[in-house]
């Protein structure tokens, strides 16, 4: 390979951020969801003593970034306890809800067990969209969790997944989580993986939705009073080059989801002819430093063309292994969303019929319309092929 | 954005983040909602004593005592303006 210097493998350094997806449960149905679409055939949750096993030894490895996901976490009722080891432990501890169970006893039991921030959900502005999107009636419970959040002196905050059904409500968003107090609004464009990738011709916003968004959210910064660091994250469909999604597989993330299966990002299980190990049976050093999941998209010789040459893949690392999957089939090229990808016309052509659906012409051929899925079991096992 | 310093001072670390000592990491970091800033040996040791308690030229005083030198005084203002000015720090 003339002009590529390539490293077989690079000594990693620590996993600095750990995800703990605790329940695969959720009182939500969410159509943007990133979970596996196959997450009710997936075996037993890991027990508390496995998760105070998970936090001790990524801890020791360097981990200190903590967040406590899901699903729902707040469904586990030992949440409490692998918060207090995780503080006695030094992390700092993030937990990402929808807010669904979070009340007055729980939240204080939270701050004294060390408690450091809370994320909660909101999926629009409004009752009505909110309790569409997660089919679900918890836009006033939200609320009230929002009220919690500040009455507890947590920093707080406020993450709304955008797509074209709620995208143009940008502004309302933003005074929303004004209102309530949040230090923090992560406006996140979806990503197309799980739950949002059986979606993406709904949730596919167009070109002009996402550059009204940004300029929206740009006039709020300009104007605004109250201290609350916005975050946009732009829909990677709209950009010519990829993320540097996770920092590079294996290089900073750990994921450990419900059923023990340590992933080097939360939807890597999809990537096909790997083997992850299972914290039940692995230590998190062997987890992280010796497994085939960890090692195997460090470094860039696993690298295809155009990524094994390109003078920038010490910087994207090539983008997304599992959108280069999605989209071309082959975890390891290039992530489509690059415009020196072979496969990018399918990324533009994805966008394309957005904007075809928002002009009300007729759907591109072979595009038949399909009902939204919501995220249940039961589309799950569907989805799976486990019911007829 | 930090007129007011003066060498009596008293930075705080703004409530919103932590600072401790990473052993994998060999630094000190601040730790804030889904962010942490890796800090420089001179940035650590000032900010971890930026504890509310002491003045600027006690800090400045303590620093050059640890680190047995003298003539800190321009550098850790400049530290401490800075990280007044990423909120890292306020005055008490």
């Amino acid at each position: 390979m003339a002009g590529a210097r390539l490293s077989a493998r690079v000594k990693p350094g620590p996993p600095l951020w750990l995800l703990c997806e605790l329940t695969y449960r959720c009182p939500l149905h969410c159509v943007f969801c990133y979970n596996p679409t196959d997450f009710a055939m997936q075996s037993s949750e890991l027990a508390t003593e496995d998760w105070l096993k998970v936090l001790r030894e990524a801890r020791a490895l360097g981990a200190v970034q903590l967040g406590l996901s899901g699903g729902e976490p707040l469904v586990r009722d030992d949440l409490e306890v692998l918060v207090a080891e995780a503080h006695r432990l030094g992390y700092y501890i993030n937990l990402i809800t929808s807010g669904v169970g979070l009340n007055e006893t729980r939240i204080r039991a939270l701050k004294e067990a060390g408690l450091d921030h809370i994320q909660l959900s909101f999926q629009d502005s409004t009752k009505q969209m909110n309790d569409f999107l997660s089919s679900t009636r918890t836009f006033e419970l939200k609320s009230r969790v929002a009220a919690l959040i500040k009455q507890f002196d947590f920093p707080m905050v406020l993450n709304v997944v955008l797509h074209r059904l709620n995208i143009d409500h940008v502004e309302a968003i933003l005074e929303m989580a004004d209102r309530m107090g949040a230090e923090y609004v992560e406006l996140a464009n979806t990503q197309f993986y799980g739950w949002a990738w059986q979606n993406r011709e709904h949730l596919m916003p167009t070109r002009s939705q996402v550059e009204r968004a940004e300029a929206v959210t740009q006039r709020y910064r300009d104007r605004q009073t109250r201290p609350m660091r916005i975050f946009f994250v732009v829909p990677d469909y709209f950009e010519r080059r990829p993320k540097a999604c996770m920092n590079g597989l294996g290089s900073i993330f750990l994921t450990v989801t419900a059923d023990g299966t340590a992933l080097p990002c939360h939807a890597a299980r999809m990537l096909p002819g790997l083997s992850f190990p299972n914290v039940r049976t692995a230590s998190m050093s062997e987890v992280w430093y010796e497994s085939e999941g960890f090692n195997h998209y460090r470094g860039d010789a696993w690298m295809k063309e155009p990524c094994r040459s390109c003078p920038e893949r010490g910087r994207d690392f090539g983008g997304c292994r599992c959108q280069a999957y999605l989209l071309t089939g082959d975890a390891a090229n290039a992530d489509p969303v690059c415009d020196l990808s072979p496969y990018h016309d399918r990324v533009l052509a994805a966008v394309a019929r957005a904007e075809a659906r928002a002009e009300a012409r007729p759907e591109a051929p072979g595009t038949e319309e399909r009902p939204l899925v919501f995220r249940t079991p039961e589309a799950s096992r569907a989805l799976s092929g486990a019911e007829r | 954005m930090s007129e007011g310093l003066t060498s009596e001072s008293r930075p705080a670390i703004e409530r919103r983040f932590r600072l401790q000592f990473e052993p994998a990491q060999g630094a000190h970091v601040l730790l804030y909602p889904e962010g942490m800033i890796q800090l420089n040996q001179s940035a650590g040791e000032i900010l971890k004593r930026c504890t509310g308690t002491a003045t600027l030229a006690e800090i400045t005083t303590e620093l050059e005592r640890a680190f047995a030198t003298a003539g800190l005084t321009t550098q850790v203002r400049e530290f401490v303006e800075y990280a007044l000015q990423k909120q890292w720090l306020v005055l008490a």
